[in-house]
């Protein structure tokens, strides 16, 4: 009893180990969403809430449906693997309603230049241009068609 | 580009971590060498640093109190530090961390200490009234006991908790050189020799402190310095100060000889960017000066008036030394391109959040805490109530 007594204050700070755990533990058990870890370790409502959120981007083929003239001189080339929305931005809205909807003009001089202008960390054998150099002040789609850049190629719309 | 010579990757032409994350080792550095040191008097029985064991303690934890701050100033959202512990990842090694660090605090520091003041506290509570009364009390957590039994159990139990220290001192800086040694990308990080050399800077940095802390403190309560202890203190310091010079070299010349296709761009950087910082402060004047004071004071008998200021310069001296090596390897291993084509600057802020103002009241910022808990706490040798026990009792 009496070597309990001298050691009795040792369980006093165990107590306090156990409390600050147990307060933990009850914080944890409050702020860790319900679906933490049903997959992986993310929060598995993340997949229902992502899925929930509309959606900006109408993709490739709801613009070819319309404008099969435009994609096939696309695919024909040099841009066949930037996707239309990659320059016209996401146009879900207007693919839902082509009428009311109108996406806007683009400007190619500064559109161009954000793939195209000339950096050391870009591999060589991408096109890229000092654009101020290269053009003279010209816009680029004075020379480009935007939908098939190669010069050569210019007229087959 | 102005800062940027030869060619750099655009996401490597800013600095990533700032003077915040040179802090941040340093300051872990501190209290894991803080540790070690009160763990020289528990458990490997050096009765001459007695004298600091208290003071060690806490030190040890007014700097672990800010250890985390740095890494908590440099994150843009750094409410959701908690995640790390509600939602911890097994692959994350900094998640883990966050582990070794509460349980380095409540688990070994914290319990130690107060197995330690247990019998001051409760001398200090009977004596006290009101509000000071009710506080050491609260600090005492109840406990009334006092007898000889009950304080020879505290001996004991403290000497464990010593004992399971030692290897979590370890762990807690080790960690820190693991983080930086386990970044494969970056070869100036990239070495399993990195945990070893953060531990004994640590322990060479902490040492230093608890020494400076000392000197200090017993000349500004107008004390005498008890001189066997910082000898001894001294001469632990330059073993340990041996053995880590000896690491650094070992992977320095580790790199010349393998001299893979990253050297180049080390070699160059260590005699431009990094000269001042690596050669200069860290090797020269922050570890072969103090390296040669130090070993003057073993082979020659010097008054003591000449070793005490000699141990000052040297403790001062060495904790610029473990400053500069945080600052060049942090620093250092953000400077070249991963190309090994070109280097950029680190333009250091003065009053950003990240700034060196900052990174300075970081720095001063657990002398505050440690002023606070000599307050609450009296370390000083003299005033230890009864026996000097830690000194007198020698545990199995």
């Amino acid at each position: 009893m009496k070597n309990f007594r001298d050691s009795e204050h040792l369980l006093r700070f165990a107590f306090l180990f156990a409390m600050v755990l147990a307060l933990f533990l009850i914080v944890r058990h409050f702020v860790v969403p319900k679906s933490f870890g049903e997959y992986g370790h993310y929060r598995g409502a993340a997949i229902g809430e992502t899925a929930a959120r509309p959606i900006h981007f109408a993709g490739q083929s709801a613009c070819a449906t319309c404008h099969t003239d435009i994609a096939a001189t696309k695919q024909a080339g040099m841009h066949a693997g930037v996707h239309c929305e990659a320059c016209h931005g996401p146009l879900a809205k207007h693919a839902a309603d082509p009428a009311s909807v109108q996406p806007p003009k683009l400007d190619t001089a500064v559109l161009c230049v954000r793939c195209h202008a000339a950096s050391a960390a870009k591999p060589k054998n991408f096109p890229q241009v000092a654009a101020a150099e290269h053009s003279g002040g010209l816009v680029c789609e004075t020379c480009h068609h935007p939908h098939s850049p190669a010069i050569q190629s210019e007229g087959a719309k | 580009m102005g800062g940027v010579e030869g060619y750099m990757y655009p996401n490597e032409i800013n600095l990533y971590w700032s003077v915040l994350i040179v802090v941040y080792p340093y300051v872990t550095g501190l209290v894991a060498g803080a540790f070690i040191l009160a763990s020289l008097v528990r458990i490997f029985n050096v009765k001459e640093v007695a004298p600091t064991y208290r003071l060690a303690l806490l030190t040890a934890l007014a700097f672990l109190i800010v250890a985390p701050l740095p890494l908590l100033l440099h994150l843009g959202h750094p409410e959701r530090c908690f995640e790390m512990y509600f939602t911890p990842h097994d692959t994350s090694a900094m998640a883990m961390f966050g582990y070794v660090y509460i349980w380095y605090l409540m688990a070994v520091l914290l319990f130690e200490i107060w197995l330690d003041f247990r019998h001051d506290i409760i001398l200090t509570a009977r004596s006290s009234k009101g509000l000071k009364r009710a506080f050491y009390v609260l600090l005492s957590l109840g406990s009334n006991n006092t007898s000889e039994h009950s304080l020879a159990v505290d001996e004991r139990a403290g000497w464990i908790v010593t004992l399971i220290g030692i290897p979590s001192a370890f762990l807690l800086h080790g960690y820190v050189g693991f983080i930086f040694g386990s970044i494969k990308a970056n070869p100036w990080w990239s070495s399993p020799l990195m945990p070893v050399v953060f531990i004994f800077s640590a322990m060479v940095s902490g040492i230093a402190l608890v020494l400076l802390v000392y000197m200090f403190t017993t000349r500004a309560r107008h004390r005498e310095i008890d001189m066997p202890c910082v000898d001894t203190i001294a001469r632990y310091l330059l073993y340990i100060f041996i053995i880590d010079f000896v690491m650094e070299m070992l992977d320095l010349v580790h790199r010349i000889y393998v001299a893979d296709e990253s050297f180049r761009s080390i070699n160059f950087m260590v005699h431009t960017k990094l000269y001042f910082s690596q050669i200069v402060l860290q090797i020269y004047i922050g570890t072969l000066v103090p390296l040669i004071l130090l070993g003057i004071v073993q082979v020659t008998r010097l008054s003591p008036s000449l070793r005490k200021a000699i141990y000052a310069l040297s403790a001062a001296l060495i904790e610029i030394a473990v400053v500069s090596m945080r600052w060049n390897v942090v620093i250092g291993g953000q400077l070249f391109s991963k190309s090994f084509l070109g280097y950029t600057t680190y333009k250091i802020g003065l009053i950003t959040h990240e700034g060196l103002f900052m990174a300075v009241f970081l720095t001063l910022l657990p002398l505050a805490f440690l002023w606070v808990l000599v307050k609450i706490l009296p370390p000083w040798p003299e005033l230890k109530r009864g026996m000097n026990r830690v000194a007198s009792v020698t545990m199995p």
